[in-house]
């Protein structure tokens, strides 16, 4: 080519300033939320335990506890599907890991091992079944969610003949991997650490590697994805097997904190990581949305839900906080979404 | 000269339909060739073989003389060969950065640690798009909140950049204003005196014309022949486009209803 042609600059563009491109963040409603959100129960509750060490310590470990459900949930609903089998995953995992020390005599070490493999293979289900079968993750993982539970609580009667397995906490003792999932570090539970770790791991994954790419892509667009050489079906498995071990994790850590298994464990916390990730400012539809805040979403839920008890108010309002909170949380983050993608 | 992709004889069918029969369609490189034809006369189908959404039915498909078979869009887009939608595969809510190089990421580091290489992709965006004279102040920027042409814009560089050798274009200016579809006609031409072989799919023959070399036209499913530009006038393409017979029987239909309409106002008014 002899000469390049000039550049069109359009008179209708005008320069975006970087406190823009920073309210244009999926995670900004999350984050001024949780600010809001901190500083009202600080005033209000501050001096009744709030503040303490011990109740900054019990928000913190209910956020985290959601957080790390919460990053895994926001990946996989970035990438355009929903997991509702999470709360029944966790209740079958705890099982897995107490039935398989307690009944079998298995190390912890491999009762642990043997609940990931088990999270890879309903994680694999879920994702060759919404690609195979076409249907909405909604129904596929609604569908799991009832198997799993059903089966979990089939297979503890059938074994133990009870609903609960208890006397963990000795086959813990000087266990190299539960060692990881338990105890304290510098006065936080590890839970915390953990959350921390897969938060960052997450937003890495999600802002900074190729795959992530494929992640906004599929959620966004799966045909034009598709024709643009994406692994559509491969991105969607491998984000249900992260959304089963996100489980699994949760599972462990509550398996070992509390020394026993329950079939009832996990209900309903499909909906919280939803919830979170919502608030964080991740799309229902797909394709848009941030790991960083889920986290925060999740932080939100702990603050509002420990909070709540430090007020003294009745806790049963709880549910109707977390509906208006819900509420605002997609409003702010639509508005949010609209600046970014249309409005410029 | 070797064309650079070619169906021979190719038809498809879908169940009883015959979207296409025996159509032979070649581009040669550094060539525009223009496929034109009404609704429903079969030229997303043929493209969307040429891209590797369908197989044909009968037929062959050719690149640089070699047969070729494509098993997905992939394969076509390994083979050099770049098409651009009607619906343009980009993703409105994700940064035109991200949306150049969707498949394609350039990565940074090894095994585990590699990394989407940000900084390299949003220089890269900027200078591709300045070539086609775009300015694109901020690469970071959603897709959504760009122009149809622009968008159009970037599916196009995108599909150059990537070594396109053939560069098939759905419908590219339907949807555009005057000073858009210049830019993007303008980057055809461009296109071509790189090289590279574009087929241009359109309804419009005064976008067309311009720029092309030769036209076939296909009328439901089968090819009426090409015609290099000098061979016919641009108002007999124009009329062969808008079925200039079908246009004509029409008129007179419609001035025989007229005429039957009046017939029986004047007799009931009689009456």
């Amino acid at each position: 080519m002899a000469t390049r042609a000039k550049p069109i600059t359009d008179e209708r563009v005008r320069k975006v300033g970087i406190v823009n491109k920073l309210l244009s963040r999926p995670e900004l409603g999350a984050v001024v939320g949780a600010i809001l959100v901190f500083a009202f129960f600080s005033l209000v509750a501050g001096d009744r335990g709030f503040l303490s060490s011990r109740g900054i310590v019990s928000w913190l470990e209910v956020s985290a506890q959601l957080g790390i459900l919460a990053v895994a949930v926001s990946l996989l609903m970035i990438g355009g599907q929903f997991d509702l089998s999470i709360g029944s995953m966790i209740a079958a995992a705890g099982m897995v890991i107490a039935i398989s020390v307690v009944v079998y005599g298995w190390p912890m070490w491999a009762a642990i091992l043997l609940a990931f493999a088990f999270a890879g293979l309903v994680g694999f289900i879920n994702g060759y079944l919404v690609n195979r079968t076409g249907l909405p993750s909604f129904i596929v993982t609604l569908a799991l969610l009832f198997v799993l539970r059903g089966a979990t609580i089939g297979f503890t009667r059938l074994i133990t003949g009870r609903t609960q397995v208890p006397g963990l906490h000795p086959q813990a003792e000087g266990d190299w991997l539960a060692f990881l999932f338990s105890g304290t570090l510098f006065g936080l539970p590890v839970s915390i650490y953990w959350w921390l770790a897969l938060t960052i791991l997450a937003t890495w994954i999600l802002l900074r590697t190729r795959f992530g790419n494929w992640i906004f892509a599929t959620g966004g667009d799966p045909e034009a994805a598709r024709n643009a050489g994406v692994p559509v079906q491969r991105v969607r498995i491998i984000l249900f097997i992260g959304t089963a071990v996100a489980a699994t994790i949760f599972a462990t850590l509550q398996v070992l904190a509390a020394g026993s298994a329950d079939v009832a464990r996990g209900r309903l916390k499909e909906f919280e990581a939803i919830i979170a990730t919502v608030i964080g400012g991740t799309l229902l539809t797909g394709g848009y949305g941030s790991a960083i805040g889920a986290t925060f979403g999740a932080l939100i839920f702990g603050m509002v839900q420990q909070g709540i008890f430090f007020t003294g108010v009745n806790t049963d309002w709880f549910q109707v906080f977390l509906g208006v909170m819900l509420l605002i949380a997609v409003l702010v983050n639509r508005y949010i979404r609209h600046r970014a993608t249309v409005a410029k | 000269m070797t064309p650079l992709i070619e169906a021979r004889r190719v038809s498809k069918y879908f169940g009883s339909v015959i979207a296409l029969k025996d159509i032979s369609f070649a581009v040669n490189p550094a060539e525009v060739h223009c496929l034109l034809g009404d609704n429903g006369a079969g030229k997303s189908t043929l493209i969307k073989i040429f891209s590797g959404v369908h197989k044909p039915s009968e037929g062959t498909l050719l690149v640089e003389g070699h047969e070729v078979v494509f098993n997905s869009p992939r394969d076509a887009l390994d083979a050099g060969i770049a098409t651009v939608h009607q619906h343009l595969s980009v993703q409105p809510l994700m940064s035109v950065t991200r949306n150049f190089f969707t498949g394609r990421e350039p990565t940074k580091g090894w095994g585990l640690f590699s990394y989407f290489d940000l900084t390299f992709a949003e220089k890269t965006v900027r200078e591709e798009m300045s070539k086609m004279g775009i300015d694109i102040r901020d690469p970071s920027q959603a897709v959504g909140t760009m122009s149809g042409g622009e968008r159009q814009c970037v599916a196009i560089a995108r599909a150059v950049y990537f070594g396109a050798k053939a560069l098939i274009l759905d419908e590219p200016t339907s949807a555009l204003g005057v000073k858009q579809a210049g830019v993007v006609l303008r980057y055809i031409v461009q296109a071509k005196a790189r090289g590279l072989g574009v087929v241009f799919i359109t309804h419009n023959v005064h976008h067309a014309y311009p720029v092309a070399d030769r036209f076939t036209l296909l009328k439901r499913g089968r090819s009426l022949g090409t015609f290099a530009k000098g061979e016919v006038p641009r108002e007999a393409i124009l009329s062969m486009m808008a079925g200039q017979e079908e246009l004509e029987a029409l008129e007179a239909e419609l001035a025989e209803s007229a005429r039957h309409g009046a017939a029986l106002a004047a007799a009931s008014s009689r009456s």
